[in-house]
């Protein structure tokens, strides 16, 4: 008998142990240390390869990256270029000599002060001068880079570009280092440390040359699984996260929510080089029967930028919002359409829709459009779940898909980040889009070296693609950024970075 | 056993050579092209036959050299440094929770056989086996987490900085792993024991003047309780694998995180040292098994 209590009591009393230590030390765990520190939730790890200049394929990398490195130019909120490590630049008449003046009192997080010889080893890394191969991919129109005295580089480009200077917003680095042996950069914040799967973690950088970063020290903390991100706003153990969707954020209305877009060209990318969509006339059928409202509203409960073309309203001036609703939704000219290329309800036309699983704004977007294409009775369309690696090799790099659902972002604020792709040779070009008028226009665009008729032949490459419906273009998704209530000065930019240098805590 | 884990780590290794996707795929991504890719491919040696890479890797790892992450640019030491120990935390607690559950719990109810208890018991089981723990992760974080305020979810403490915080939070993660496992077990024991008290043996016991009770714990425990031991063994197994899952759900930076990352990013060194923890545990709890059974029951013999 008395051996029975003991064993029960004995059970109870270690659950009872486990229960009490676990909500004592819980309590002191919540309370996320300083004020002066942040936590922010991140959905996915960094990259591999911190290096700025290694292009990196995780967008959430740059937006994390964005706070420790720094160019001659950055942008600001509004999608202007302003200095940074440079304090002014000049350009020449015919666009192919850009001169910038270094600010001084400049200092990397080493504590180094930045040197023309810095910024000459940096650019010449990252255009790959001494390789041959640029790292960064938009810089290999450079052919020299020198430093024409203590304070001044030069670069020539082989060609005009009238918009290369958003190109300098490429990181400085300290003449001679290399990042996979340190991170060391000007920005506002300095790296301490990663863990994989686990967290980031960077710190105020004291000696910054401009207004210094609000808080101390911000925790990036990886968590996956979207269902624990929304927990840990809740419970507090996060200060904000930024990327929710609208449901994610409907969720959690008792704190901050803010409301911006994501900066990207969600769309059907359709592949443009093989049956069924090498013909016009379907793809302009899909166009038609794909009301992008309706796709809107269906999957992310009406919040989101429609967009009509590879460009999205933060770019201003290269945004052409007629083209919006160049093609209005109408189920009968999609089936009229559909008919003229030799398909009818007995023999419908029938393909497949790759989307990465794991991007659930993507997949309610593949279900939605596939419910507005069954209406036409002349579509079966199939949504092909794959895994991210899968995705990037067979759709992306194998180019083998009929259609796919992804976002596309801009690297820079150049509407090159957005258009280039879809030069007929262009090596990232993976719909396949071929088009003479288009490859002119762009060509044209590039070499512009006005202002207005530039933004003219880029928008006339938007009306290209457009027109062509090399795409069904559906929307700029909106991007939810929610914190604590005492968390203050998160604010978006036209581009995808996490810019932590305004973000404090008041009370 | 030896012969085992060599043969499941082959098997990892081949299985990555039938999904599509390298790590050069996923290292390159949006910059992708056919020449960087092969030029990356040469320099991480991936074009080299698939056994020639194998026979490196193992090379290495039987001498404790577990390789380089393709991933993050360390070495697979030191990106599984402190995930292994919050797995094996957690896996241990979840797992010792379940005897602490069951063993008791079991034995009560095969005592009050038919009892109030048992009565109840017998209608929940069947729920508590079924609840998936991820499931009653989420559950808890919201019951626990966010309406009881016992513990702060997503907010995981690391050892270093306070032992007794990260056990804390481990406890929630590792009930909801126990909870269904230990029904399983409870039922196991409790009809494991009712199955015995049919025996002659029984019988003589009863007739001998024993109560239910005493017949129970000295006789028919031990021979009732062989078919759980083995059960319980390989249910570590189980929970190592299970909690992968509840990682996930709890936010915690341990083995089953970095597994399935590990996965995506087809990072070979890190999946088949995390595949070969994985199989050493089912293996040598095999082997546990056999010889606290044979503790048991001497009758029992190990070849």
């Amino acid at each position: 008998m008395t051996k029975r209590i003991l064993t029960l009591a004995l059970a109870v009393v270690m659950t009872a142990a486990l229960l009490t230590g676990g909500g004592q030390s819980a309590f002191a765990a919540g309370e996320n240390g300083s004020a002066e520190e942040i936590t922010v939730g991140i959905a996915s790890d960094l990259d591999s390869s911190l290096d700025p200049h290694v292009s990196s394929s995780l967008a959430g990398t740059r937006e994390v990256l964005f706070n420790i490195y720094e160019g001659l130019l950055k942008p600001d909120t509004q999608g202007n270029l302003v200095p940074a490590v440079a304090e002014s630049y000049t350009v020449n008449e015919t666009a192919d000599e850009y001169a910038f003046t270094l600010r001084k009192g400049v200092r990397f997080h080493d504590g180094n002060e930045v040197t023309v010889g810095d910024v000459v080893y940096s650019l010449t890394r990252a255009a790959g001068l001494e390789t041959g191969e640029p790292l960064v991919a938009t810089l290999a129109g450079i052919s020299s880079v020198e430093a024409a005295d203590d304070d001044t580089v030069v670069v020539t480009l082989s060609a005009p570009d009238a918009e290369f200077a958003a190109y300098m917003t490429v990181a400085i680095i300290p003449e001679g280092s290399d990042p996979a042996d340190g991170i060391i950069g000007t920005g506002p914040f300095k790296y301490v440390s990663r863990s994989p799967q686990e967290n980031v973690v960077i710190e105020r950088f004291n000696d910054y040359w401009g207004e210094p970063a609000k808080c101390a020290r911000v925790t990036f903390k990886i968590i996956e699984d979207g269902q624990a991100m929304v927990m840990s706003l809740h419970s507090g153990a996060i200060d904000m996260a930024a990327h929710l969707d609208a449901s994610q954020a409907a969720e959690l209305s008792e704190l901050n929510v803010l409301e911006g877009s994501m900066n990207l060209v969600q769309a059907l990318y359709l592949n443009n080089a093989r049956p069924p969509f090498d013909d016009v006339r379907v793809r302009q059928a899909l166009c038609y029967a794909i009301d992008k409202h309706m796709v809107i509203d269906l999957a992310c409960d009406g919040h989101g930028t429609a967009l009509g073309s590879s460009m999205y309203p933060a770019f201003g001036r290269f945004f052409d919002e007629s083209l919006t609703d160049y093609y209005e939704a109408d189920v009968e000219k999609a089936v009229e359409l559909l008919t003229e290329a030799g398909y009818s309800e007995a023999d419908p036309l029938r393909f497949t829709i790759a989307v990465v699983e794991a991007y659930t704004p993507h997949v309610n977007t593949a279900q939605a459009i596939v419910e507005l294409l069954r209406q036409t009775g002349m579509v079966e369309a199939e949504i092909l779940p794959m895994e991210n690696a899968t995705w990037y090799s067979e759709a992306y790099q194998g180019r083998d898909f009929d259609a796919t659902i992804t976002g596309m972002d801009a690297s820079t604020l150049t509407a090159s980040a957005l258009l280039a792709r879809f030069v007929s040779d262009n090596a990232k070009n993976f719909i396949g889009f071929d088009s003479a008028d288009y490859d002119a226009a762009y060509a044209a665009a590039v070499s512009a070296t006005d202002t207005d008729e530039q933004t003219e032949d880029f928008r006339q490459c938007e009306r290209i693609l457009t027109e062509n419906a090399a795409n069904v273009y559906i929307q700029d998704l909106a991007d939810f950024v929610v914190t604590q209530t005492d968390i203050e000065g998160y604010e978006f930019y036209p581009l995808y970075v996490m810019d932590m240098s305004t973000v404090r805590r008041v009370g | 056993m030896a012969v085992t884990l060599l043969l499941i780590s082959l098997l990892a290794f081949l299985a990555f050579q039938l999904i599509p996707g390298d790590p050069v795929t996923k290292l390159l991504g949006s910059d992708y092209t056919p020449e960087r890719a092969e030029a990356l491919r040469e320099e991480m040696g991936l074009n080299r036959n698939v056994l020639v890479r194998y026979w490196d890797w193992l090379t290495g790892f039987v001498t404790g050299d577990m390789g380089d992450s393709y991933n993050y640019g360390m070495t697979v030491r030191q990106v599984m440094e402190g995930k292994g120990a919050v797995t094996a935390a957690l896996s241990l607690m979840a797992w010792l929770l379940v005897i602490a559950i069951s063993i008791p719990l079991g034995i009560t109810l095969a005592r009050w056989q038919g009892g109030r208890l048992d009565r109840v018991f017998v209608a929940m089981n069947q729920v508590f086996m079924a609840i998936p723990p991820f499931f009653l992760g989420i559950l808890f974080t919201y019951v626990f987490g966010l309406v009881l305020k016992l513990f702060v979810p997503g907010g995981f403490v690391r050892p270093q900085d306070s032992f007794w915080g990260f056990l804390g939070y481990l406890v929630f993660p590792a009930l909801a792993i126990a909870i269904p496992k230990a029904a399983m077990v409870t039922k196991l024991l409790r009809s494991s024991i009712m199955g015995q008290m049919g025996q002659d043996y029984v019988r003589t016991a009863y007739s001998r003047g024993n109560s239910r009770w005493s017949v129970i714990r000295m006789h028919v425990l031990r021979n009732a309780i062989l078919p759980v031991v083995t059960f319980v063994a390989m249910t570590l197994a189980d929970i190592v694998a299970g909690s992968i899952v509840v990682e996930q759900v709890f936010a915690l930076p341990g083995l089953g995180r970095l597994l399935l990352a590990s996965i995506g990013n087809r990072d070979y060194p890190v999946v088949q040292c995390i595949v070969v923890i994985i199989a050493f545990i089912v293996v040598f709890m095999n082997y546990l098994a056999d010889i606290v059974t044979q503790y048991i029951d001497p009758r029992i013999r190990l070849d």
